[in-house]
């Protein structure tokens, strides 16, 4: 579960900077007063901006893109589709093709599985009928792509912009590009891709870092709980077979031994069994809910995982374990 | 010179304690048993027998009074004394044969010897004694593949596979049918007469009884003949 929970955190948040990186873009510019991971819901740039900032030196393109938020993690983008397919190098259809009309739409491939949906198609989203025009391999920028002007207009936001992509002539030149337009347009939060996709990591995320940590901490005290409480009835049961060894002469320190040897034997078969399902569940996020969230193997976690498994056993085990060795043999022996 | 006693005991009490009242299971028992001597103590439930055999066995420690096993006193011994004690010189039959579930025939004695911290290969005096015993083909089988009686003929087994000074058995047939029971306590008195295992035996049943050498009996904590 801790596995589970931590790979997915990491996952979705990783799969987005894959994406983010796909654009092929240099620089990010955002609109003032918005920080770098803040939320997406208003468009308040103007669309003259990208031709404005195209001028600039080693700006090459210049593209705005619109962000209408769905529910839970998805997200429609509108592009302008030609200049977007020069910056990102093109989408690679696997069917189908470019919107031609405003109500055209195209999503990726991993989105398309997980919703059956094939060219031809029609999806109703913001209220709106969307017809599948195009379905392309994953990682550019977005999963559920439509025309710029098409959204501007849908979402009551006629040129009006979230989100402006440069691209540079020299992209070893983009920090002190940067710098150059944080000066010229001061209050725009710009930054280089490289740095926003690593930004996309659970501990830049404060929200969502103290999110995971709570749901982390919870799973690690119910999968504590869990362990403990199974090890305490497991060694609780067998209080009798306790009462045997010690009637014919084994010491506490012989039957707690045993109870540890064999406790930690469990807990690290339980371990790999719980690493094991990781890859499992994995397996079923990728075939069956593909475009949504995403899990990573966290080989970091494997450890901390085994040591609230092994930590919990043993004091679950130990427990009753002493508890049984100190009562009376004969108690022992007659415990039902 | 007489041979000092298997089991002697003095003036032996038990006092348990069961809530705010005090329950005396023994009141003063004096006992001796020589060696290679087969005894039964006889008497009804709440006698006071199962505690002799806890007190003797050292399972449990005694309210006062003196218990010498083998010459050894229990009476100061501590819990871990005992417990040592319990490796090598006593060996228990139980009614309900306590065997470990998860271990073979073969693995319950071996464990036994284990603990004794004796080399766990079973010798071939031993596998005499095993077939004596009818269970040499049985050994790898776990207790639930085995009848009642070759459970408690494997209990048996393990109670002198350390070769013990002294044999206790707590109702062995109990929870037997009459022809497993007629067949236990033919291996007992067996084990007695060729082996000179020293043997004391609690039972509630006149006929079991009938099987050991002397039968005394007990009422309400303390021996009446």
């Amino acid at each position: 579960m801790i596995l589970t929970l931590v790979g997915v955190s990491n996952g979705t948040l990783h799969e987005s900077a894959r994406r983010a990186r796909g654009s092929g873009a240099d620089i990010l510019v955002r609109p003032p007063g918005s920080s770098i991971l803040s939320s997406l819901s208003s468009s308040p740039m103007s669309d003259k901006l990208p031709d404005v900032f195209s001028k600039e030196p080693h700006v090459v393109l210049a593209t705005g893109t619109i962000i209408q938020p769905l529910e839970l993690f998805d997200s429609i983008t509108g592009l302008d589709m030609e200049q977007f397919s020069r910056m990102s190098g093109g989408f690679h259809f696997l069917e189908g093709g470019l919107p031609v009309q405003d109500t055209d739409m195209i999503v990726d491939e991993p989105y398309a599985r997980e919703k059956h949906l094939h060219v031809g198609d029609t999806l109703t989203l913001i209220s709106h009928q969307w017809h599948i025009t195009g379905i392309y391999e994953p990682g550019k920028l977005a999963r559920i792509c439509v025309k710029l002007a098409a959204l501007q207009n849908f979402t009551g936001n006629p040129h009006h912009l979230s989100q402006i992509y440069l691209r540079l002539d020299d992209p070893s030149k983009a920090q002190s590009v940067v710098d150059t337009l944080r000066a010229k347009y001061p209050g725009y939060p710009i930054f280089t891709m490289e740095y926003f996709t690593s930004m996309l990591s659970v501990n830049s995320l404060g929200l969502l870092r103290n999110f995971t940590y709570v749901v982390i901490g919870i799973a690690m005290i119910v999968g504590f709980i869990v362990v403990f409480m199974a090890m305490y009835t497991a060694v609780l049961e067998r209080t009798r077979e306790i009462g045997i060894l010690k009637a014919v002469g084994s010491s506490s320190a012989l039957i707690l031994g045993m109870l540890m040897r064999e406790t930690l034997l469990l807990a690290v078969f339980g371990t790999i069994a719980g690493i094991l399902l990781t890859y499992l569940t994995q397996w079923l996020m990728l075939h069956f809910a593909p475009g949504g969230l995403y899990q990573e193997t966290v080989y970091g976690w494997w450890p901390i995982t085994a040591g609230i498994a092994i930590v919990g056993s043993l004091i679950g085990a130990v427990v009753p374990g002493i508890k049984a060795v100190r009562q009376d043999a004969t108690e022992a022996l007659s415990y039902e | 010179m007489s041979e000092t006693p298997m089991i002697q005991t003095r003036q032996l009490t038990k006092t348990y304690r069961v809530g705010d009242i005090d329950v005396h299971a023994l009141r003063g028992v004096n006992l001796e048993v020589n060696k290679g001597e087969f005894i039964s103590v006889v008497g009804a439930s709440g006698s006071g027998k199962s505690t002799l055999f806890s007190v003797l066995g050292g399972l449990t420690p005694a309210t006062s009074g003196s218990v010498r096993i083998n010459g050894r006193d229990l009476s100061h011994m501590t819990n871990a004394e005992r417990t040592n004690l319990r490796k090598d010189t006593v060996g228990f039959v139980f009614q309900k044969y306590n065997l470990l579930p998860t271990l073979s025939a073969e693995d319950n004695i071996k464990l036994v010897k284990y603990i004794g911290s004796h080399n766990t290969e079973l010798d071939s005096s031993f596998k005499e004694v095993l077939t004596l015993l009818g269970i040499a083909d049985r050994l790898k089988h776990k207790p639930r593949a085995l009848s009642g009686g070759q459970q408690q003929r494997v209990a048996i087994a393990r109670s002198i596979v350390n070769q013990p000074a002294i044999l206790l058995a707590d109702e062995p047939t109990g929870n037997l049918d009459s022809q497993n029971s007629v067949a236990v306590l033919t291996l007992l008195r067996d084990l007695n007469e060729r082996l000179g295992q020293t043997i004391l035996m609690i039972t509630h049943d006149e006929e079991a009884a009938s099987y050991s050498h002397r039968r005394v009996h007990m009422r309400d904590g303390q021996l009446t003949s």
